[in-house]
């Protein structure tokens, strides 16, 4: 009797994925919390992978009676290398009397941080559930497959559903033609010679019959010949191609003065890992570009723009202005997709607001795709927000943009964008 | 020149699906030579992450669906990511046939070792064991495991997610209590199991009807109203207690509690063998491997590979180790056992003082014996000889917190011997692992409260822990609950109190 032995290995995978996402379900309140701070940690073009989350290990401990410390305790260990009977000891610190007890162990422990690792799929779920993101967004977002799959001639190999039947039946009489030939052509002699002997009086039957043998043997053999052969089968072919996709770049405009406070940077740059998981969606290859300002504007990477303070006034149009030089310099319209992406509080030269405006319907809006103004702010809206609200009214489908409290507000600024791409 | 040895089972490390069937065929033979009797079983073959699953599940093929187990899952997961664990080689489940899993990653020598760990050891341990024979019903586990997941499954859809979310939470949490420690459950059967389902569920409605039906009479004489008292015994079984007498809970969820219950209990026994059921396969393994060793069926290096993973099971770290973490239940099983054929083979004349009755005698009967009618507690008791307490250098530590030091109670000399064992088979005891906390009493004239009290032993308080766990108590009874204790001075005082009123609506 031989044993059975089953291989599973191709058998259904993550059988834990509804328990997983039960957990994740049932406190996502404060694995919110921790992705909160993670997005904080985090560059904006990194939402390409999971996260690692830590949650307070009081709140998911599963309490049963236990036997606390307290009382009196027997435990037997191994390797005595030093007591007799009736020595005393100190009691070890951190209550280490009770090691031995192994999972019995009282409550004390279990209460540090719960950390596990949530999955590209799940950190993005959360990201987008804080943005309420219409669902139809949310799919689209995180779709991962990126691929066309369109019509590529003929192979000679695939599934029944696929033959054609055209051109399958078109091959087989080509080959029937092809491997008939010879014998067909052979055929007409042979008859051609029956006739002659056939038409001579004095008949030789002996060589009448060989070559009536002959022809049935031919016929035989034409006969022979299959009507369809694996040999025709043509299917439609299709192949995957990726979907055209080119290169874009995106310009992080932020207002650094004193008056943006972390919380409001915080708020941005949600604003702009929204529009950069946009972007990643549908272009091959992503730039962006972060510009700072006060009351000068400079290009700085990442880490700088998020994190250094800086203090002043405000000036608006010097972002705007290195924005359109450095489009001139680097990213010429004819190869490039343009994003723009601006996050301030509002505050701005009383001067400089109409000169913003001129650039950006002059300079700016012209290049891009879409531009897209936060004010994160409850004040009332200064000069910069009633300029621009000129420029939303004229540049409709082109230009949004909105105030923000939170971060469930920023979606409406993408409204339009992501409804152009969906339609 | 090397000249292969044409006895060898298999060449190489890596494992294929004959060479593990031509090992098993082989383990099977020498384990019949040795009189193993054991389930039919059936190997399968799992990846890591699947490992990982089953370890959520406890080892199960299916089990019903909840958080915790995600929770575990995640826990698992990211220890093993990290590196600060390995999986486990093996995990088999007590069911017939009986299925060990076997994971991809392992060499074929482990493969080897794991088929005669678990398809062998732990095999014979469940068919031949009296506590798994008795509480266990190896045949249907899986089946009512299929039938306590679609059954969940139903509740759910029909009550929603959170309602039987928060149900099971509340069996969960009573499930270290919720286990029969002497009674023999039935066994189990999918299709019995289905239909007494519906029966069980309109009968029993009927019967809790019944104890509420008469109103109090408050004109009775108070004495004999509280002469019937109820339970009439103290229940120590509270889920037992939960699901039979709770007054409002709907069938579905007597159901569900029941389904805990049963499956808590079936992994009772497990929890009640672990330093003979570990020791016990590693020493089927140990020696299993060992007699195709002998045989000329193995090569050195399938040996040295396998002494190395075996001897790092066995390891005992010492108290004062870093390592240390409790006496490590496959060495001490495992010396235990080969204490035993040794004291059989070749008996000292201590252990002939110590052992009149096995000392000299055949070590298989011996074994079958032992195997079958022990557990941890009892085993210690019986067969630790003071042998094997010098080797283990074992102490005993009481810490009374009326004192301000430990004391060293007992250690590894000839005074210390009996006592020492008794104090190690007491911590195999869970029976005082486990508080003991019983079903008073229901005051069925007054409130309907229910009464629970704790009988500490040695002055061990309840950990903090019973304050969340009460609330859970509170919600399956549907009325108040109170939690009692002994006062040094021997009478009773609450610790702990619910109230709970919920009402049924309409």
């Amino acid at each position: 009797m031989t044993v059975r032995i089953i291989d599973r290995r191709l058998d259904s995978r993550n059988k834990s994925s509804i328990n997983r996402s039960r957990f994740i379900h049932r406190f996502k309140g404060q694995i919110r919390k921790a992705v909160a701070d993670a997005i904080a940690h985090r560059g904006i073009r990194d939402l390409q992978n999971g996260e690692k989350i830590g949650i307070p290990g009081k709140d998911i401990s599963e309490p049963q009676f236990r036997i606390g410390r307290g009382g009196v305790r027997d435990v037997v260990h191994p390797g005595n290398d030093r007591f007799h009977r009736g020595d005393e000891v100190e009691r070890p610190l951190g209550g280490g009397a009770g090691q031995g007890k192994g999972k019995a162990s009282p409550d004390g422990e279990g209460m540090d941080e719960f950390v596990f690792t949530l999955t590209r799929d799940e950190f993005l779920d959360i990201f987008f559930d804080e943005l309420a993101l219409p669902n139809l967004v949310k799919r689209q977002l995180a779709r991962i497959d990126d691929y066309k799959r369109v019509r590529a001639g003929y192979t000679q190999s695939g599934v029944p559903t696929n033959i054609n039947l055209v051109r399958t039946m078109r091959g087989a009489a080509g080959r029937r033609i092809a491997v008939g030939g010879p014998y067909a052509a052979r055929l007409r002699e042979l008859q051609a010679e029956l006739d002659e002997a056939l038409k001579e009086t004095p008949g030789d039957p002996q060589e009448i019959e060989r070559l009536q043998r002959e022809i049935a043997c031919l016929r035989a053999r034409q006969e022979a010949i299959p009507f369809v052969d694996p040999f025709d089968l043509r299917y439609s072919n299709r192949i995957r191609i990726p979907q055209p996709s080119t290169q874009a770049v995106m310009f992080c405009l932020m207002d650094v003065s004193g008056s943006m406070d972390e919380a409001k940077k915080q708020m941005a740059k949600r604003f702009f890992m929204l529009l950069y998981l946009f972007l990643n969606r549908n272009y091959e290859h992503i730039e962006v570009v972060f510009i700072r300002h006060h009351t000068l504007a400079e290009e700085v990477d990442e880490d700088t723009f998020f994190h250094a303070r800086e203090t002043g006034g405000t000036i608006v149009s010097t972002a705007l202005q290195l924005m359109r030089d450095i489009i001139a310099e680097r990213y010429a319209t004819s190869a490039w997709n343009i994003y723009g992406a601006q996050a301030s509080d509002g505050d701005n030269w009383n001067d400089d607001s109409p000169l913003c405006r001129e650039l950006l319907a002059d300079a700016i809006l012209p290049k891009v795709q879409y531009f897209a103004y936060i004010e994160i702010s409850d004040s009332e809206p200064q000069n910069l927000w009633r300029e621009y609200e000129e420029l939303a009214a004229s540049h409709a489908g082109h230009f949004a943009m909105q105030r923000i409290a939170a971060a469930s507000d920023i979606y409406p600024v993408f409204r339009e964008l992501f409804r152009r791409r969906l339609a | 020149m090397r000249k292969k040895s044409p006895r060898l089972i298999a060449e190489g490390s890596d494992w294929t699906i004959e060479a593990i069937a031509k090992y098993d065929a082989e383990i099977g033979r020498v384990a019949k030579a040795y009189g193993l009797d054991t389930y039919r079983h059936q190997l399968e073959i799992i990846t890591a992450e699947q490992m990982m699953d089953a370890y959520a599940a406890i080892g199960m093929p299916v089990y019903y669906h909840h958080w915790s187990f995600g929770k575990h899952f995640l826990e698992t997961e990211n220890r093993y990511k990290r590196g600060h664990m390995g999986l486990a080689y093996e995990i088999v489940i007590n069911s017939d046939p009986c299925i060990a899993y076997l994971m991809e990653e392992n060499t074929l020598t482990m493969q080897a070792l794991v088929i005669a760990h678990a398809a062998y050891g732990h095999n014979s341990f469940f068919k031949g064991n009296h506590l798994f024979k008795q509480w266990t019903s190896a045949d249907a586990i899986v089946d009512y495991l299929v039938f306590a997941r679609n059954y969940i499954a139903e509740c759910e859809e029909r009550h929603g997610q959170d309602a039987v979310e928060e149900l099971i939470d509340a069996c969960h949490a009573l499930s270290n209590v919720g286990v029969d420690r002497y009674k023999r459950s039935p066994p189990l059967s999918l299709a019995r199991e289905k239909e007494r389902q519906r029966e069980r569920e309109t009968y029993l409605q009927s019967q809790i009807n019944d104890l509420w039906r008469t109103l109090p009479k408050h004109q009775a004489d108070p004495a004999a109203a509280r002469e019937r008292r109820f339970p009439e015994e103290p229940e120590e079984n509270l889920l037992y207690f939960i699901e039979k007498h709770a007054p409002l809970l709907e069938p579905w969820q007597r159901e569900i509690v029941r389904i805990v219950r049963k499956i808590g209990q079936y992994f009772y026994p497990q929890r009640q063998t672990q330093v003979m059921n570990e020791g016990w396969a590693t020493f089927w393994h140990y020696t299993l491997l060992h007699t195709l060793y002998d045989e000329g069926k193995v090569s050195d290096g399938f040996m040295m590979e396998f002494l190395h993973s075996h001897t790092n099971v066995v390891y005992q770290p010492p108290y004062n180790s870093n390592w240390y973490s409790g006496i490590n239940p496959y060495a001490l099983g495992f010396a235990m056992w080969r204490d035993i054929r040794r004291i059989c083979e070749a008996p000292t004349d201590e252990d002939r003082h110590w052992f009149p009755e096995i000392a000299g005698s055949d070590w298989r009967e011996t074994f079958t014996f032992a195997m079958h009618n022990f557990k941890d507690e009892s085993f210690v008791a019986q067969y630790l000889s003071p042998r094997l307490m010098r080797e283990f250098r074992f102490f005993a530590i009481r810490d009374d917190d009326y004192k301000p030091r430990l004391e060293v109670d007992a250690i590894h000399d000839e005074p210390g011997y009996r006592e020492l064992r008794r104090k190690l088979a007491e911590q195999y005891n869970l029976g005082s692992a486990d508080p003991n906390i019983q079903v008073w009493d229901v005051d069925l004239q007054g409130d309907r409260s229910l009464t629970l009290r704790y009988f500490s032993h040695q002055r061990r308080p309840l950990a903090a822990s019973q304050e969340a766990v009460l609330d859970h108590v509170a919600r399956l009874w549907g009325f108040a609950v109170r939690l009692e204790q002994p006062t040094p001075t021997g009478e009773w005082q609450v610790i702990a109190e619910r109230k709970y009123e919920r009402r049924k609506i309409g």
